[in-house]
C-alpha cells in the first residue's frame, strides 16, 4: 500500500465529516482531530518501529517497552477510579505481566527474541492490561462506596480487613474479566480479530495468522487474571490501616478527564 | 491507668474531629460494669460516632479510652471488636441466610456454629429456630433487628453496644426487645449500652443514662435523672422530647 493509496482512503473521513455537518451532529473537531493524530501517530510509531528493528540492539526494545508502560500507567490512573498510591501499583503489574509473558514466550521458544515479536506482543499485553486496570478499579471503587456498610459490619465482628472486602474483590475480579473471556467464545463468529486480519491482508499463510491469533488470546487470559488480582491485592491494604479501620476517604473521586 | 476499676468502659478526655468537625468534644466518664447504660441525645449528637471509638472502628483523636481497665490500643483490633459486640443501627445483614449470617462471627474466625448454639440464640432473641433456613433479606425490620443481636452474641462479648435498635420497630416488637435486653444482661452478665430515641425506654430500662448533645456529654447518672435534670440543654432537650 502506498502513500497516494492511504490519501484516497480518507474519503471513509470524509463521509462522516460530511455527514456530521449536514446533519449538525458536532463530531467535526473531534473527527479531524482523531484522523490527524492517528495519521501522525502511526507514522511516527512506523518509523521508530523500523528503527528499532534495523538497530537489532535490546536497549531500544526495553525503552519501548518502558515507554509503553509509562504510558498505560498515566492513562490507567487518568481514566481509572484511583485510590492513594496507585501509580506505583500499576507500574509494578504491567512490569511482571510484561516480564511474565515474555519469559513464557521466549523461555519456551514460543517467539524468537526478536524486537519484531516482543514489541507488538508487549504493546497488545500492556494495553490489554491497562484496559482491565481501568475497569476493575472503577468497579472495585464503586463496590466499596456501595458495600461501606458490609465492609463495616465484618470488622466490627472482628472480621479482618481481607475478609471485609473479599466479596468486592472477588467480584471486581470477576467482572473486569469475564468480557475477556466471554469475547473469546465467539471470537471468529461475528468478526475476525484485527490482527489476524491485518497478517492475511498482508499476505500471510492464513492458518499461521490464526496460530498468532490464538497465542494472543491465551495471553490475553493470563494478562486479564493476573491485573485484576494484582492490582485488587496490591490496592486494598491502602483502604485500612495498622487498626483495621476502613479509610474510606482513601477512595478518591473517579476522574473524569 | 484509669482510677475506676468497675467501669467496663472509660473515657478520658475523648476528643474525635472528622474533616475538620469536631464530633466528640471532650468526654471524660464510664460505663458501669455489669449495668445497662442508656444514651440519649438528639440525631447528630455523636452517640453512634461514640459506639464506633469503643469497637474499634475509629480511634480518637486525641485523649484515652480504656476497656476493662486496658488502654483500648493494647487490644488487638479483632479481639476488641469480638469482646465489644456492637449491633449497628440499620442491622445489615450479608447476602445468604438467616443461619449465614447468625454464624458470620464464627465463619470469620474460621470455626463454625453448632446447631444447638444457633437454635439456643434464636430463641433467646424470640426467633423461631425454623427461619434458620430463610433469607436474611426477607425479615421484617424487627426480624433483623433480633437476628443482628443474636449474631453480635455469638462472639460471648463483655460489652454489648445496641444503637438505635428499636427506632424502626413497632410497639411490640419494641417490648419484646427491652425485654430481651433486660434478660441479656441478667443470664449473661453483659454490660449493655444502648442508644434510645425514647426517654421513657432509657428511663425504665437503663440502670445509667447519658445525654450527649453536639458532642458534648451534658449531664449523665442514675436513669432516674432524667426526670429532673440539673442541666438547662438537657432539660430543654427533654421538654422537647416530651412535648
Amino acid at each position: 500500500m502506498s502513500f497516494l493509496t492511504l490519501g484516497i482512503s480518507l474519503i471513509f473521513v470524509l463521509i462522516p465529516l460530511i455527514l456530521s455537518k449536514t446533519l449538525n451532529l458536532g463530531l467535526e473537531k473531534d473527527t479531524a482531530v482523531a484522523t490527524i493524530r492517528s495519521i501522525i501517530q502511526l507514522i511516527a510509531v512506523g518509523y521508530v518501529l523500523q528503527f528499532v528493528f534495523d538497530a537489532e540492539h535490546m536497549i531500544y526494545i526495553i525503552l519501548m517497552v518502558i515507554l509503553m508502560i509509562a504510558a498505560a500507567t498515566h492513562n490507567a490512573q487518568k481514566k481509572g477510579a484511583s485510590i492513594k498510591g496507585i501509580i506505583w501499583k500499576l507500574v509494578l503489574t504491567f512490569i511482571v505481566i510484561e516480564i511474565l509473558t515474555q519469559a513464557i514466550l521466549i523461555g519456551f521458544q514460543i517467539t524468537p527474541p526478536t524486537a519484531q515479536y516482543i514489541i507488538p506482543i508487549s504493546g497488545m499485553v500492556i494495553g490489554n492490561s491497562m484496559v482491565l486496570s481501568i475497569l476493575f478499579l472503577n468497579r472495585f471503587t464503586s463496590e466499596m462506596e456501595e458495600k461501606d456498610k458490609e465492609t463495616e459490619l465484618i470488622l466490627s465482628l472482628g472480621g479482618t480487613p481481607k475478609q471485609a472486602i473479599h466479596k468486592p474483590l472477588i467480584s471486581s475480579i470477576q467482572a473486569s474479566t469475564i468480557p475477556t473471556i466471554e469475547s473469546q467464545k465467539t471470537i471468529g463468529l461475528v468478526q475476525l480479530p484485527g490482527m489476524m486480519s491485518g497478517q492475511i491482508i498482508a499476505g500471510a499463510d492464513p492458518v499461521q495468522a490464526v496460530l498468532f491469533q490464538l497465542l494472543i488470546l491465551f495471553l490475553l487470559l493470563t494478562t486479564a487474571v493476573i491485573t485484576s488480582i494484582m492490582i485488587g491485592y496490591l490496592s486494598y491494604p491502602t483502604l485500612f490501616n495498622e487498626r483495621m479501620q476502613f479509610l474510606k476517604e482513601r477512595l478518591t473521586e473517579k476522574k473524569n478527564s | 491507668m484509669p482510677n475506676n476499676f468497675t467501669a467496663a468502659i472509660q473515657f478520658n478526655e475523648v476528643n474525635f474531629y472528622a474533616d475538620g468537625v469536631h464530633i466528640i468534644k471532650d468526654i471524660s466518664g464510664s460505663f458501669i460494669k455489669g449495668k445497662i447504660t442508656t444514651l440519649v441525645g438528639p440525631s447528630g449528637a455523636g452517640k453512634s460516632t461514640l459506639f464506633r471509638l469503643c469497637n474499634g472502628l475509629i480511634s480518637p483523636t486525641s485523649g484515652d479510652i480504656y476497656i476493662n481497665g486496658e488502654h483500648i490500643l493494647s487490644y488487638e483490633p479483632v479481639n476488641l471488636r469480638r469482646n465489644v459486640g456492637y449491633a449497628l443501627q440499620d442491622a445489615t445483614m450479608t447476602a445468604g441466610s438467616v443461619r449465614e449470617n447468625l454464624a458470620l462471627p464464627h465463619t470469620l474466625n474460621g470455626k463454625s456454629l453448632h446447631a444447638d448454639e444457633a437454635a439456643e440464640l434464636m430463641e433467646l432473641v424470640g426467633l423461631e429456630p425454623s427461619f434458620l433456613s430463610k433469607n436474611a433479606k426477607d425479615l421484617s425490620g424487627g426480624q433483623r433487628q433480633k437476628l443482628s443481636i443474636a449474631r453480635t452474641l455469638v462472639n460471648r462479648p463483655d460489652i454489648l453496644l445496641l444503637d438505635e435498635i428499636t427506632s424502626s420497630l413497632d410497639r411490640v416488637s419494641k417490648q419484646d426487645i427491652e425485654e430481651l435486653i433486660q434478660k441479656i444482661n441478667d443470664q449473661y452478665k453483659v454490660t449493655i449500652i444502648w442508644i434510645t430515641h425514647n426517654l421513657e425506654q432509657a428511663m425504665t430500662i437503663g440502670d445509667y443514662s447519658w445525654v450527649l448533645m453536639n458532642g458534648e456529654l451534658k449531664e449523665n447518672g442514675k436513669s432516674g435523672f432524667l426526670k429532673n435534670p440539673i442541666n438547662e440543654d438537657v432539660l430543654h432537650f427533654i421538654r422537647g422530647e416530651a412535648e
